[in-house]
């Protein structure tokens, strides 16, 4: 099982080395340094003074990949590929833009993230379950085209009515939970309702579709006729076996997220002012801090990478037929 | 007349679809998952739609310069024909059918005398004299003429059509299923004549902030919607078609080279690999104004730019499909026989491999086509993306925001953009459903 895990690890390597370098090539070499300087300090009338100072600020004014000018070691590492990509590596993500410590900013960010995003999953999942198992259970009948089409329906309004409305509605006219913000400890929860509600809502539509049809791929195999034949109920069937049976690609598919739960949502989080890592995102777009998105991107693929390497591990876990090899 | 970018593109898919057409008319792969859309009254309404959004699309997509001397704008055909909405502005805010502005303000009234009150608009309901009395009768007549309007002129061109058809093979589409899209013709003609005929009197959905009817602005967002959905198909194809065929057929280092790339690709999460190129393209906007004269030719390329980009982002998942199915083929008996046979390996690739993977194209073609319209509405809210002087349902969202927090509420905006949006994709999803039913071979038992 080591052995498996770590050479795993090690598939891991090379793809995280191919975004840094994409990333790399994304910022600095599509664009000098110079253009990010001119569009942060304005186009017209920036002297070449000013532009130097802000390059010298960051650190950006040092050779892209190979530094002739320095002596040894220094050939290499006094370069931006060098100052800026290769810390990413070991999480050292460096001073932002306007000056912030990215690191810290991130530590403290992650668990509002984390709060709201945890808790939509969760429930979601439950929510989404239930319907699909609902929609199997009384198949072939009208409740079952209703609730597809009404799947269909949810899945076609955009996410941002459903924010949008659910803050007017709930926020503002009922005025049963503040309509934004977010606070430290228990006095979270209020705030964290109403993000965790809409998620759910949001979630259905799609979610419990999928699930039905994988529901329904599995009612038709012959173990679940021969749980039938036995004289099990058809409620005892689809959760003793059903629901077991299809639970393995349902896990794997959450399996995936989870690391990504620590990235939040981005209009989710801006929406309400959550002080999460998505709402850092938006604001990074919104200032064009390059260095903040630069190492975001480079986080959510690691948290990607390693959601990869979870449902690996979780595969093997659940399901029994799967050998590591 | 003047040919956008994303004007081009379109086009080249319309000739692209057409030659399409032609090449499969009569292929019997082809022809029966048509005929199974065809027996789909919800599907074929549905189309239908979408047919009709499409239309009003492409209308938006012939442009020219303004015939007025004086602006000498780049227009396209459906702001020619919207030049009453287009060029009726209001002050501010005001309501559907309204005769008045939504706000109160300071009048002077012909004595000189100031009072605080609504201003009659300056086009909404202005041929009224007296508009609280008169207002509602108006506006029943002028429905009931677009009605009459529509109706007539859909029983007109329907029984000339029926004249047509008189004699000759029977229709694709049988019985039942092409009642339904008669009956949604009908509907569509009729409340759009009903539409036209009231917007050049009333804004039938209100005005905005700045009093732009907010009807040309949710029609005109059509067009943005389709081109997202589009033309990133557009730009994925390719990329998706060749990668995930040739990795699947030619196994080895080729293989290892594809998958890692479409690996690493997929790993960056979307929105913020998305949001790092859209800031790299702004800053190089930024650095070359010059290759950017008018507002118009700046904001069709920033969508095209959002359009390659949601493309290079988007070719990953199909990728892996193809190539799954493509190492599915590669064992089939027909191919082994052709390859024992001495056929070349492009051909083999053209004639065996690239029609029997058809059919996942397709259907990962309209299931992708909603998500993406979908998408656009979020990427402008977190202004990543279309240019803010594009029409668009995403952008019509982020200026209606605030306004929800208006006393009293400014509504109508944002149930525009929503209705207009639901529209076109619940069609696009029933339509993608119904296409999947149809080429899906896992469907196939239960035809």
């Amino acid at each position: 099982m080591i052995h498996y895990i770590l050479r795993r690890f090690l598939y891991a390597l090379p793809l995280l080395l191919g975004v840094n370098i994409l990333t790399f090539m994304l910022f600095f070499v599509l664009n000098s340094p110079d253009d990010m300087a001119r569009m942060q300090l304005g186009q017209k009338h920036v002297t070449e003074q000013a532009v130097d100072n802000w390059k010298h600020q960051r650190g950006y004014d040092l050779p892209l990949l190979w530094n002739a000018k320095a002596t040894a070691t220094g050939k290499i590492t006094r370069t931006i590929f060098y100052r800026k990509s290769v810390g990413l590596f070991w999480f050292d993500f460096g001073i932002s833009d306007s000056g912030r410590n990215i690191g810290s900013d991130i530590r403290q960010r992650m668990w509002p993230s984390l709060a709201v995003a945890l808790p939509t999953l969760i429930l979601g999942l439950l929510a989404n379950i239930c319907a699909a198992l609902l929609m199997v259970l009384f198949r072939n009948s009208y409740l079952e085209v209703g609730g597809v089409v009404l799947c269909v329906i949810l899945m076609s309004i955009s996410s941002l009515f459903y924010i949008i409305g659910g803050q007017f509605l709930i926020g503002k006219e009922l005025r049963l939970v503040p309509i934004s913000g977010y606070d430290t400890g228990l006095d979270a929860i209020k705030f964290i309702v109403l993000p965790v509600a809409i998620g759910v809502l949001s979630g259905i539509g799609s979610g419990a579709r999928w699930y039905r049809t994988l529901f329904l791929e599995e009612v038709e195999k012959d173990y679940v006729r021969t749980a039938r034949a036995k004289g099990l109920t058809e409620v005892q069937v689809l959760f003793r076996h059903v629901l077991k049976n299809a639970m393995i690609p349902i896990l794997t598919g959450v399996v995936v997220v989870l690391p990504l739960l620590f990235m939040g949502s981005l209009i989710m989080e801006s929406f309400f002012s959550i002080p999460g890592l998505g709402s850092y995102t938006i604001d990074a777009i919104g200032s064009q801090d390059f260095a903040i998105v630069r190492a975001m991107v480079f986080l959510g693929s690691v948290l990607y990478i390693a959601g990869l390497l979870l449902t690996d591990i979780s595969y093997t876990l659940v399901d029994p037929r799967v050998r590591l090899s | 007349m003047i040919v956008l970018w994303t004007d081009a593109l379109i086009f080249m898919l319309l000739i692209a679809l057409a030659l399409m057409i032609g090449y499969l008319r009569n292929k019997a792969q082809m022809l029966r998952p048509l005929r199974k859309i065809g027996q789909n009254k919800a599907g074929l309404a549905a189309l239908t739609v979408l047919l009709f959004f499409v239309l009003i699309g492409l209308l938006d997509s012939v442009h020219f310069k303004s015939p007025d001397h004086q602006t000498r704008e780049i227009i396209s055909l459906l702001d020619y024909w919207a030049t009453p909405i287009r060029e009726s502005g209001e002050k501010t805010y005001s309501a559907p059918f309204a005769a008045h502005l939504y706000s109160k303000e300071f009048m002077i009234a012909p004595d000189g005398s100031r009072h605080w009150g609504t201003p009659r608009l300056k086009h909404g309901g202005a041929h009224l004299t007296n508009p609280v009395q008169q207002k509602f009768a108006d506006i029943m007549t002028r429905t009931a003429q677009g009605l009459a309007k529509g109706a007539a002129l859909y029983l007109f061109f329907g029984v000339l059509f029926r004249l047509w058809r008189r004699g000759r093979h029977k229709a694709l589409f049988p019985g039942p299923a092409s009642k339904t899209v008669a009956w949604v013709l009908f509907v569509i003609v009729t409340l759009t004549f009903a539409v036209i005929e009231l917007s050049a009197h009333y804004h039938v959905l209100g005005t905005d902030m700045v009093g732009e009817d907010v009807l040309y602005q949710a029609v005109k967002s059509i067009r943005t919607g389709l081109v997202i959905g589009t033309l990133t198909t557009l730009i994925m194809l390719p990329l998706a078609i060749v990668f995930g065929i040739l990795a699947g057929f030619f196994g080895g280092w080729i293989d290892d080279v594809i998958q890692y790339s479409y690996t690493t690709l997929n790993s960056i999460p979307g929105v913020l690999l998305i949001a790092a190129s859209i800031l790299m393209v702004q800053v190089y906007m930024a650095n070359h104004p010059e290759a950017f004269t008018s507002v118009v030719v700046r904001a069709d390329m920033r969508l095209l730019f959002l359009c390659i980009i949601l493309g290079m982002t988007s070719w990953t998942g199909l990728c892996r499909l193809l190539r799954a199915e493509t190492l599915k083929l590669r064992e089939m008996e027909y191919v082994l026989a052709a390859q024992t046979l001495g056929v070349r390996q492009s051909r083999i690739l053209f004639r065996h491999i690239l029609p029997n993977v058809m059919h996942i194209v397709i259907i990962s073609v309209v299931l992708d086509f909603s998500s993406l319209v979908l998408a656009e509405a979020v990427l402008s809210y977190i202004n990543i993306g279309v240019d803010p002087a594009t029409y668009s349902w995403g952008n019509m969202i982020n200026g209606a925001r605030l306004e929800m927090a208006r006393e009293p509420v400014v509504w109508w905006s944002l149930t525009a953009a929503f209705l207009f949006m639901l529209t076109l994709v619940l069609a696009a999803n029933i339509v993608a459903d119904a296409v999947r039913d149809a080429f899906d071979p896992r469907f196939m038992d239960n035809a």
